[in-house]
């Protein structure tokens, strides 16, 4: 619990906060200026991966998951393995019906 | 047993580990909410690309960045909040989170203005406007209504949670050591950030 307070105080200033909200404004300014070039069906990829970018930061630094506990941090991973699973799943069945 | 009473009374319980652990608990239900329409989302896009394609560039894609920033920034000032009643700075935690509210309603009156718009150009669910369209695009109004729309819902939600904060925070309920409740605010005002990040792509940019 000590060691745990400690790790929390190293997170008490501002500066890091501004730089990731920094990051934030350029990847979002990123992923609209390349939505406006064509470069096919690799649009969507590059949007959703900029937006997985951007999800990693804020979960990170802004919701404090890097100075959280293991605990936490596997929390996450299964609830987004979960849902990733839904995804996966219901592509491989749909994308071969569509085929059909 | 009476050594542990004398400590409960010596100090009150708190759990802020147990109760920030709570409040991802439910955030993860929140996030099979959004991931269940996310999920609709990506089969009708799958299935309807190219109408897809053509109901998205009705969508004001300047108006969806600026309100994206305007989000991202009240998830600055949240977290800033924080920062600030750790260091025992009151009046300045309070301040960002008034800042905090106030790019909350921007956002609502961006979206209000971006809503009667769309009204006035007669697509809204149900319209004969909108129903004399494709499939795809009557899909895309009825998604873009219901996930702009409960995600909206979400940033209202925040903003009276928020107040709430702020007045314990006036009220010394919320003090330098002891702020679990503006963190978790915090957590659910950064999860709704994180769904419009995933919104706005989707939504504005498929051109």
């Amino acid at each position: 619990m000590q060691e745990k307070d400690h790790k929390v105080s190293n997170s008490h200033n501002y500066s890091i906060y501004i730089l990731v909200w920094l990051a934030l404004m350029i990847l979002t300014t990123v992923t609209v200026a390349i939505a406006g070039m064509d470069i096919g069906r690799f649009t969507v990829a590059t949007a959703l991966v900029i937006a997985s970018v951007k999800a990693f930061l804020v979960l990170s630094i802004f919701m404090h998951l890097r100075n959280e506990g293991k605990t936490f941090i596997i929390f996450v991973i299964v609830a987004l393995f979960f849902l990733g699973i839904s995804f996966i799943l219901l592509f491989s069945d749909y994308s071969l019906q569509a085929g059909l | 047993m009476s050594t542990q009473e004398h400590t409960a009374a010596a100090h009150v319980h708190r759990d802020d580990v147990g109760s920030r652990m709570g409040m991802w608990l439910f955030l993860f239900t929140e996030l099979l909410l959004f991931g269940g329409l996310f999920l609709l989302y990506s089969v009708y896009r799958f299935t309807y690309a190219d109408q897809f394609h053509i109901a998205a560039k009705e969508l004001n894609t300047i108006v969806g960045a600026f309100n994206t920033a305007v989000l991202l920034t009240s998830s600055l000032t949240m977290a800033l909040s924080i920062v600030a009643i750790q260091r025992n700075q009151k009046l300045l935690s309070i301040v960002l989170q008034m800042i905090t509210i106030l790019l909350a309603l921007f956002f609502m009156v961006n979206k209000y203005f971006e809503w009667t718009a769309k009204f006035h150009h007669g697509i809204y669910p149900g319209s004969e406007e909108l129903l004399s369209r494709q499939p795809g695009e009557i899909l895309f109004f009825g998604l873009y209504y219901v996930m702009t729309g409960l995600h909206g819902l979400h940033v209202l939600v925040g903003m009276v949670l928020i107040a709430v904060m702020a007045r314990m925070t006036r009220q010394g309920t919320i003090t330098h050591n002891n702020y679990v409740r503006l963190e978790n605010t915090g957590l659910y005002w950064h999860l709704v950030d994180i769904i419009w990040i995933f919104l706005f792509p989707l939504f504005y940019l498929i051109t």
